[in-house]
């Protein structure tokens, strides 16, 4: 036993379940193989975008090369020097933004509410507002174009940022839940009888235990505004066009803009990525929704 | 939870989110009901017409009515295969991933990654990375000596929105799936090696059974995801070749913001909305019920 665990473990890591220790004969590593490729798979298409976003239209167009040959980084320079590019992102991130603090300041109270009481209608509540979960946008992207316009919203970030509330809210609610659920009552009543008021209870005591889930809920309503396009690009002109919608410019008589659309793809990843970044540790948990 | 408090002041705390969700689905709704029952000749001349549109709509003779059957078949195979691929293979995947370690982090947000890439960005990457001229994909294709075009192949057209899915999405499920992994104490494992139990073994009568939760929330946002798709397959296919992938999205919105056609996308934007509904709750009641079930007597 011993002497397997150490031939094996210069090639294979020492973190895989126990059970599997055991019966693994040999040095080759079917599951790192098997994650390796799946990680290869996913970055291949990125890093094609990536290497596009360095090359000119002429190389891309002429020839297959698989990293650039005369490296450029004029595609970025002009996307950071043009404010009709580069405000795109500004935009785009400020209705992000203004999502995820709505989202998460509606839903904590509702959620408290959720797990903790007993209500008149309560589950009925619980399933429709899940039920906006899985209203297709692009159901929605007619009457809210009429629904801002009237309201005198359309063209800001408050409309996109609004709008996406249909569905980010209902999911913040979801994972809020879960999280509070995992909180014992005896916390509650304690803080009650050591003569807490309950805003007092809830910001000071009770918001630090649930640190961890506002973080993965404020997490998701990031990831789902920041991905969504149809909504956000059918609710803007000029004012608050997001980055996807500035995009379909590289479309012109002259043909595709290959590398300027490459350049602002893989800048808009760079959110993303720095996101992830600092969820790393809950994102497993998150992911879960609060609910393992 | 069985011990929860009845109190319906609990009301005021739920007060935030009805207004805002109210707001931003209630009254658009409204609209598109009302949309749905009437017809339209120019700006604000309407007229009533009452059950029409859902006629046409649920008759495939009619041409809204094929139109219609067609996406919706369209989109329910797409559900059905990218279900079919992303579920096994992320559960593959999610034993693969290391549990501890420093391979933990970089692991996590390469998977992370594609689930954070604006939509039509996604679209975007494929358009190109699929292509048989300038994509690296595409081109490995065709050197292999098959016959692959997705500009006007509708096989190839699927095949790339397929693929594009699966690495898209895979990994969330995979993801949620690691989730339930790690909860799994390390004792059950131990039992399981005295046991002599084979990693099949172990895989059926211990991760399956602790996959199950997570498994639901992966299918059902799965499938309501994939059904609602709209982005992806626009930017790289528009819909075509002819109307080979075109879904129930594109087609809604080619309607309503294109051909600006309010009766029929409206009515035709319910009928979608009541099938996912449809879908959704059955599978959620019949997935808690077995849980329920099989939970009650232990």
């Amino acid at each position: 036993m011993t002497e397997r665990l150490s031939a094996g473990a210069m090639t294979m890591p020492r973190d895989i379940a126990p059970a599997a220790v055991a019966e693994r004969r040999f040095a080759v590593n079917w599951r790192a193989i098997g994650l390796g490729l799946y990680l290869l798979a996913l970055a291949l298409p990125i890093y094609w975008l990536i290497n596009m976003s360095f090359k000119t239209n002429i190389e891309i167009n002429s020839t297959m090369t698989l990293f650039p040959r005369h490296p450029i980084v004029t595609n970025y320079v002009h996307i950071f020097k043009d404010p009709s590019w580069y405000l795109g992102y500004v935009h785009s991130l400020t209705y992000v933004v203004i999502n995820v603090v709505i989202s998460i300041a509606v839903a904590l109270p509702a959620a408290y509410a959720f797990s903790r009481y007993r209500f008149l209608g309560d589950k009925h509540l619980f399933f429709w507002l899940l039920t906006n979960r899985m209203a297709p946008p692009a159901v929605y992207a007619l009457p809210f174009f009429n629904l801002y316009t009237a309201v005198g919203l359309f063209d800001t970030p408050w409309a996109v940022a609004l709008a996406h509330c249909l569905f980010n809210v209902p999911l913040a609610v979801w994972i809020l839940e879960g999280f509070i659920s995992g909180v014992p009552r005896e916390i509650d009543e304690t803080a009650q009888i050591d003569g807490y008021s309950f805003p007092h209870f809830f910001v000071k005591i009770f918001l630090p235990l649930i640190a961890n889930g506002v973080g993965v809920a404020a997490f998701f309503c990031f990831m789902f505004s920041w991905v969504e396009m149809l909504l956000a690009s059918t609710l803007t002109s000029v004012n608050a066009k997001p980055i996807a919608a500035v995009m379909t410019r590289t479309v012109s008589a002259a043909g595709m803009d290959w590398g300027m659309l490459a350049a602002a793809g893989v800048l808009t990843m760079i959110p993303g990525a720095i996101v992830i970044w600092f969820v790393r540790n809950h994102i497993a948990k998150g992911f879960a929704l609060g609910r393992v | 939870m069985n011990n929860k408090v009845l109190d319906n002041r609990a009301w005021f705390f739920v007060l935030p989110v009805l207004v805002i969700v109210l707001f931003s689905a209630l009254l658009p709704l409204m609209t598109v009901i009302n949309y749905s029952v009437q017809d339209t000749i120019g700006p604000n001349a309407f007229f009533w017409n009452g059950a029409g549109w859902f006629r046409d709509i649920l008759d495939p003779t009619t041409d809204i009515g094929a139109r219609f059957a067609g996406a919706l078949r369209r989109n329910l195979l797409f559900s059905g295969i990218i279900l079919l691929i992303e579920v096994p293979l992320g559960i593959a995947i999610s034993l693969c991933m290391p549990r501890k370690g420093w391979k933990v982090g970089p692991t996590l947000v390469v998977m992370a990654l594609p689930l954070l890439i604006p939509w039509n960005v996604v679209g975007t990457i494929w358009q190109v990375f699929a292509r048989n001229d300038i994509g690296l994909f595409g081109y490995t294709i065709r050197a292999l000596g098959i016959d692959y075009n997705y500009t006007v192949d509708p096989t190839s057209a699927w095949i790339t929105v397929i693929i594009m899915d699966v690495w898209h999405w895979t990994s969330l499920v995979a993801l949620l799936c690691f989730a339930g992994l790690k909860a799994i104490p390390d004792a059950f494992y131990q039992a399981a090696r005295i046991d002599g139990a084979s990693r099949w073994a172990v895989f059926v009568n211990i991760e399956l059974p602790k996959l199950r939760r997570v498994l639901v929330i992966a299918v059902l946002l799965r499938f309501m995801d994939s059904f609602m798709i709209y982005t992806e397959p626009f930017v790289v296919t528009g819909g075509g070749p002819g109307n080979a992938t075109t879904f129930i999205s594109v087609d809604l919105v080619k309607i309503a913001l294109g051909e600006l056609d309010l009766g029929r996308s409206a009515a035709l934007s319910l009928v979608y909305n009541l099938i996912i509904l449809a879908i959704c709750w059955i599978f959620f009641t019949v997935t808690t019920h077995l849980e329920g079930r099989e939970e009650t007597p232990g």
